[in-house]
């Protein structure tokens, strides 16, 4: 006859907790594919490298790629502006780090090592304060200067004043050839 | 809710919260002490597989809208980049479509286990006729639902449905038109239609979820119905909805699981028209119209009444009839155990739905294969049918019938000691 | 209704004389040649897709588009499960001239009128042969060619159908039936008058991997690519799906054993 019948059931013991933890996993195995779904799909990664001409680009003209989303900065420099980049101390920079994807993190700023061919600065072209769109050709630099709040950067890219913190980035690039380079 | 609440605060925090918000004791009575008939059978489990399935359809169409695009030109192939591209797209995707036939497969056992042990008597009026609106509110979104794929069985169901309002103008001259170019938001099926489609379909499921807890809300006040049709006594004829039905639902709900497994995973496409991977095309109807297999019966129903409104009147009335069902069926014994009679018309019943499905499928003027016997008249009968049982059957049967001797409790029934010989029901 | 018409076609055929009037145009069942994507374990045959991908360039994509499919989903780099490798599936690609934007005048065509186009990159999508309806008709006799990207879930048989359609071509229509002018004759074909031209004969390609090129062999190799194209993420689910299954099967296993001794002193 039916009596109270608490313990026994309610006693832990090993079947139950097993069930509880198969529950378990199958619970977090299917929030996987949940999580997974906003990751970038594969038609967004298939786009994750861009390749790109340099032929037509002239000396002192810079052209904006998309990549990945972003603006990335192609330039190609003058001598000028090559010499007054390397001009400058890296002792004197507010950011004396390279900030350059291609290299260890611990790599200087100094001009060689913002651009590894001088006359091709590859730069991702989001300034380092807040995500804006630095202007070119202008500030005290010679290099761009930030409509947001008025940081300047040099002709190498880095930070020399205003709020931004670092220089702006490098992406990683490889040349494919002397006038093809693929970013990303 | 039925009886005192058992809830004993333990800690300092749970007595602090329990008298600022008592939602522990709420969920302890609900879900932990809920004194539950002790002889629930494997048809009493799909009231958990419900929740899961809805749960699980509310998920992943959630995490499909991310990707989806609601637009005539967009939406076949953004599925399209769901299924290759994201992340577990696929699997998401084939969850959702196929979660909506293993809803419905849930859905009709659920519905017939309660017109079976005749849960829908009193005291349980309003909580049957919640479940029928949440059916009813279930059609409507998996309605809504196919048409997103944008497919020409998408675009050809919504044109037909959306018709059969058009059927309103042999009343009111005009006014059926007006409320069809009113849904479509154009002349015809097309992208206003679509996005108000998308919008509505993504709405519904949490209309749904708010009756669900209306639905166990009324439930929880009379206490489940049970296999023997007869009212819970005392304690003895219970137990503890945990751990006792946690443990036998989850078994229950993961064989159901295992069965939906099997369809994501190796047949995700044996319920859908191929006509629904090719693109929508308003310039060309596939030759066969059918919808989804869970709504054949009723489209079997409308196809076999040769005149347009009464053919649509048919139609929704055999949804309606549902609501009605507490007040027709006239027996004071709920469980068809000790109902000889209307067993057998109940089975009666269940054959003419599956036929009616199976007739659905086919055109109106299609023959059974292999022979010459036309479909027609039995998708006639198999409509008389369904209304008798609701109608005349029912309201007649419970005054003619003589139910079999119902055991004194449930307690006596399970353990199978001194059923004592009681005629009537205890109310 | 699908089954219920191939029955009677099947009884008109065994039953009915040449005699009889009218011809049932019905199509006939679909071959069942086999697949190795077949069954719970299927998985595609990573040759057959190499040599499928070349008939469909070779010979259905004079016609046929292929609009969702990328290049990249080809390419079994990057952690893809494709059947070329990333350098190769960068060479087809670039083999393909894609539609190009405007270019830096405005101009969208060149001194010829011809529009613009650009070499091919992995994340485009296989470019269609027509740029539009109306050309693909006016190219084919009023036809419309179908798109491929999943014509193996958008037709009842799916590669069996796929598979009996293109190699149909070699039966003869029976007496009395009319094959219309600008038509072929195929049986698996609904009404028996199909727009397409037998697409394969012996030969056609020159497969790399020396593999004899058949009619039977290269519609089999299409028809896989095909079935590829339409799901390409057929493998992952059959993988994943095992696994789902076994854990199930136990933790179902393990339910019921913990029910049972739940319920061990109520019956």
């Amino acid at each position: 006859m039916a009596t109270t019948t608490a313990a026994e059931p309610t006693r832990r013991d090993f079947i139950h907790i097993a069930t509880a933890a198969a529950g378990g996993v199958g619970a977090l195995a299917l929030a996987w594919p949940l999580i997974d779904q906003m990751n970038p799909s594969a038609s967004v990664l298939a786009l994750s490298s861009v390749e790109f001409d340099l032929a037509p680009v002239q000396e002192g003209q810079q052209v904006t790629v998309m990549w990945r989303g972003k603006p990335v900065f192609v330039r190609h420099r003058t001598p000028k502006e090559i010499a007054e980049a390397r001009a400058v101390p890296v002792a004197s920079l507010p950011d004396p780090l390279a900030r350059n994807l291609n290299l260890p993190e611990s790599a200087q700023a100094t001009d060689q090592d913002r651009a590894t061919k001088p006359e091709w600065l590859i730069l991702i072209g989001i300034c380092t304060h807040l995500g804006c769109i630095p202007l070119n050709n202008q500030g005290d630099f010679g290099g761009y200067l930030c409509p947001c709040h008025g940081s300047q950067y040099d002709t190498a890219g880095r930070i020399r004043r205003g709020p931004a913190p670092e220089n702006l980035a490098v992406p990683p690039y490889a040349f494919l050839s002397p006038t093809r380079i693929k970013i990303g | 809710m039925a009886g005192h609440s058992t809830y004993v605060p333990k800690t300092g925090f749970t007595r602090w919260l329990d008298a600022r918000l008592p939602i522990l004791r709420f969920a302890n009575d609900t879900m932990t002490t809920f004194p539950t008939p002790r002889n629930l059978n494997f048809w009493y489990s799909f009231g958990g597989i419900l929740t899961f399935m809805l749960g699980i359809q509310i998920v992943t169409g959630i995490v499909l809208a991310m990707h989806y695009v609601p637009s005539a030109d967009k939406a076949f192939d953004s599925v399209e980049s769901i299924m290759r591209d994201v992340n577990y797209g696929w699997l998401l995707r084939y969850m959702h479509s196929n979660g909506a036939s293993f809803f419905f497969l849930a859905v009709y056992l659920h519905i017939f286990r309660g017109l079976y042990y005749g849960s829908y008597k009193a005291p349980r009026e309003i909580l049957w006729i919640i479940g029928v609106l949440i059916y009813v509110l279930m059609i409507a979104t998996a309605f809504l639902g196919y048409t997103l794929p944008w497919g020409q069985m998408s675009f050809w169901a919504a044109t037909v449905i959306t018709n059969l309002f058009s059927s309103i103008d042999q009343i009111l001259p005009h006014a059926g038109t007006a409320i069809t170019e009113w849904l479509w938001g154009g002349f015809a099926v097309g992208d206003p239609t679509l996005n108000r489609f998308f919008s509505l379909h993504y709405l519904l499921p949490f209309v749904i979820a708010g009756l669900v807890v209306l639905h166990i809300w009324a439930l929880h006040v009379p206490g489940n119905n049970n296999p023997l049709g007869i009212d819970v006594k005392g304690p003895q004829d219970t137990v503890p909805f945990h751990p006792y039905y946690t443990a036998k639902d989850l078994f229950y709900l993961l064989l159901f699981v295992i069965l939906y497994a099997v369809v994501v995973f190796y047949l995700p496409n044996a319920l859908v028209e191929p006509d629904n991977y090719v693109p929508a095309n308003p310039l060309v109807t596939p030759p066969e119209i059918v919808p989804e297999w869970y709504l054949l019966p009723f489209y079997a129903m409308l196809r076999s009444i040769p005149q347009k409104l009464i053919g649509v009147i048919v139609l929704f009335g055999a949804l309606i009839t549902l609501v009605f069902v507490p007040w027709l069926d006239t027996s004071r014994v709920r469980s068809m155990r000790f109902r000889p009679l209307a067993k057998q018309f109940f089975w009666a019943l269940v054959v003419d739905c599956v036929l009616l499905g199976y007739l659905g499928a086919h055109r109106p003027d299609a023959v059974f294969p292999g022979t010459s016997i036309p479909m027609l008249p039995f998708a006639r009968l198999g409509t008389a049918y369904y209304y008798a049982y609701f109608w005349l059957v029912l309201p007649l049967l419970g005054l003619i019938e003589t139910p079999k001797p119902l055991p004194a409790t449930i307690a006596t029934s399970v353990t199978g000691t001194g059923v004592e010989q009681v005629n009537a029901p205890a109310e | 209704m699908r089954f219920a018409r191939l029955a009677l076609a099947l009884g008109m055929m065994l039953g009915a004389g040449a005699a009889h009037a009218k011809i049932d145009t019905d199509p006939l069942p679909p071959k069942k040649p086999g697949w190795s994507f077949d069954g719970p374990f299927g998985m595609y045959d990573r040759a057959a897709l190499q040599r499928g991908f070349q008939v469909y360039k070779e010979v259905c994509s004079a016609c046929h588009s292929l609009n969702r499919v990328s290049f990249a989903a080809m390419s079994s780099g990057d952690g893809g499960h494709g059947f070329f490798t990333g350098p190769e599936v960068k060479a087809i690609a670039a083999g393909y001239k894609i539609p190009a934007g405007p270019n830096d005048k405005g101009e969208t065509t060149d001194a010829n009128g011809t529009p613009l186009t650009r070499p091919g990159i992995v994340a485009d999508h296989f470019p269609p042969p027509f740029p539009n309806e109306q050309a693909a008709r006016t190219a084919n006799n009023g036809a419309l060619p179908p798109d491929l990207s999943v014509i193996t879930k958008a037709r009842a048989g799916g590669a069996d159908y796929v598979y009996s359609i293109l190699t149909g071509f070699h039966e003869k229509p029976p007496a009395g039936f009319t094959v219309l002018p600008g038509k072929y004759f195929n049986p698996y074909f609904n009404g028996w008058n199909i727009s397409m031209p037998p697409p394969l004969s012996p030969n056609q390609v020159t497969y790399a991997d020396k593999t004899n090129a058949t009619v039977d062999q290269m519609a089999h190799d299409v028809v896989t690519f095909l079935s590829w194209a339409a799901e390409p993420t057929l493998e992952d689910r059959h993988r994943i799906g095992f696994g789902v299954m076994l854990f199930l099967l136990a933790f179902a296993g393990l339910a019921y054993l913990s029910y049972r001794r739940i319920w061990a002193d109520i019956h």
